[in-house]
């Protein structure tokens, strides 16, 4: 191995071998250029072209091995959490909105429709949560949160058969945002149907009355103003997803 | 006739040109997300030296308002990326290749010397194998890198799942600087490497497409000796055989590749200083 392997050929030999070595280097290439055309010219599945989002699908598959209950978002004391929070769209909260006449409508199968107030979900056992909310775009902020566990909402609710379902799917009241997510992220210990920001109601540009904390997806999935709750087999339609962002978005 | 020397294994120069296109989609593809949230700088206080990265530059490569295709591109090719870079390693490992890449004790002093040749500051070459010294030590320091935007990346993609790595990495704002800092690297050293490339001339760039280095021609080829007129009819009967070398001819060959070495180390050691220096004494 430490030697130089020095061979003698003939130049028509050296000619040939270096001939085919291009040949294929040039195949090559043009495989390599082909391949990276082929995968643009394929139909676009949600914005995306459909062999990235096969690989994405399968990267969910893949990753959501690892969300296990127990691994939990970062906490932060209340002193780390800012005081001004980032403001970053307004889709599904420009419609003209009666806040005093709000309530939750919560699907629990098509047809049975119940609606929850703010003060019912006040009632239930309030969670604080101080963690570094990441949006999609790389920027992140320790912010300060509260509201009622959404796994505690669901048992209050009795959506024992809801929640076996694979998705939940959120909605704002005027339906211009809403999104999907898989049960598992939906159940974790740290997610939230959250009404509080720094100790007190949420303000509208960030959600009121309730908006979805969601600390185990980018902030995409952190619905503000929701107004429809409902549950799924199959993926709810996710605004972002539409146009061309995985769907899971997990952390 | 050709002299040629067996450079580069088959399986290397698939791992390179696999990750040449690669490792150029995954750096496109990371600006295409960098540029959603552009907030890093060279400077102090107020003052910018250098802006990551201009408007100009956006423009020119098209890169504004593509963050969704930039991390599906990121996240379907992170795993050629990776698969490739894995796979290379195991095989450095099993093939004993790394003993030519992995720097030794006298790397760090000799790439020194490299560097100062390259530079034209300095003369002499000191010996080598397969690599120099510099090459040694860029060779395997960009393994590690791979290493780390592999890290730095899985630990920005999925921060609450690999929590532990996350924090290992300083916490989920510095693993993102970390991962942009060594994308800033590996186009350092891409732009390095191909400039060496160029200067080194073709007959090193085509031995990363054929796998071997032409020698120059000796006149061991030309001197007929009984064991050389022998392979040169061997090669008239059958022209498209290898002639392996046999032992008469490997022992030649070993007498004249010192013969042809040894001139060299005298200049090279009468044009050491430090030599220089010993022999006066």
């Amino acid at each position: 191995m430490n030697d130089k392997e020095v061979i003698i050929i003939s130049s028509k030999k050296f000619r040939n071998k270096s001939f085919l070595a291009f040949i294929l280097f040039a195949i090559f290439i043009i495989a390599a250029v082909f391949f990276w055309k082929w995968i643009h010219n394929q139909p676009d599945v949600a914005g995306a072209p459909k062999p990235l989002r096969k690989v994405l699908n399968a990267n969910e598959n893949f990753f959501s091995n690892f969300l296990k209950d127990k691994h939990l978002a970062k906490t932060y004391p209340l002193s780390a959490a800012v005081k001004r929070v980032r403001v970053n769209g307004d889709i599904g909260l420009k419609s003209s909105f009666d806040t005093a006449a709000w309530k939750l409508k919560l699907v629990r199968s098509p047809g049975d429709t119940i609606l929850i107030s703010l003060a019912e979900i006040k009632a239930l056992p309030k969670t604080e949560l101080v963690f570094n909310f990441k949006c999609i775009e790389g920027w992140s902020q320790i912010t300060d949160w509260a509201g009622v566990k959404f796994s505690d909402f669901a048992k209050k609710y009795n959506l024992n058969a809801q929640t076996q379902m694979q998705y939940a799917g959120l909605e704002t009241p005027d339906k211009e945002y809403y999104v999907g997510i898989d049960m598992p992220s939906m159940m974790h210990p740290q997610t939230l149907l959250c009404y509080e920001m720094n100790g007190k109601p949420l303000p509208l540009n960030q959600g009121y009355p309730l908006r979805l904390i969601i600390p185990v997806k980018y902030g995409i999935k952190n619905i503000k103003r929701i107004g429809t709750l409902y549950f799924s087999n199959e993926r709810p339609r996710d605004y972002w997803y539409e146009r061309g962002y995985d769907y899971y978005s997990g952390l | 006739m050709k002299k040629v020397e067996k450079k580069h294994p088959l399986a290397i120069r698939w791992f390179h040109w696999i990750n040449f296109p690669v490792l150029a989609i995954m750096v496109w593809s990371g600006l295409l997300i960098y540029w959603a949230n552009d907030i890093y700088r060279i400077g102090w206080g107020d003052k910018t030296i250098l802006r990551f990265f201009p408007d100009s530059f956006y423009k020119a490569l098209n890169i504004p308002f593509r963050l969704a295709e930039g991390m599906s591109l990121h996240f379907v090719f992170m795993w050629v990326f990776a698969i490739n870079g894995f796979i290379y390693v195991m095989y450095l490992l099993f093939s004993g290749e790394w003993r030519l890449i992995f720097p030794n004790k006298k790397s760090l002093k000799e790439s020194i010397k490299v560097v100062l040749h390259d530079l034209h500051l300095r003369k002499p070459v000191p010996p080598q194998k397969k690599y120099n010294a510099a090459q040694r030590i860029a060779y395997t320091v960009v393994i590690f890198m791979g290493f780390g935007s592999l890290l730095t990346g899985l630990s920005i993609y999925k921060p609450v799942q690999f929590h532990a790595l996350t924090s290992l990495l300083g916490g989920y704002e510095w693993a993102r600087i970390e991962h942009f800092t060594l994308t800033i690297l590996f186009t350092l050293f891409f732009l390095v490497h191909i400039l060496q490339v160029i200067f080194t001339g073709w007959n090193n760039f085509q031995s990363m497409v054929t796998g071997f280095f032409v020698l120059p021609a000796e006149k061991e080829v030309l001197i007929p000796s009984p064991v050389i007129a022998n392979q040169m009819d061997l090669n008239k009967k059958e022209p498209d055989i290898d002639i392996k070398p046999t032992e008469n001819i490997s022992s030649n060959k070993g007498k004249n590749f010192t013969d042809e070495i040894e001139p060299e180390k005298n200049n090279s050691a009468a044009d050491d200083p430090d030599l220089k220096i010993n022999t006066d004494e």
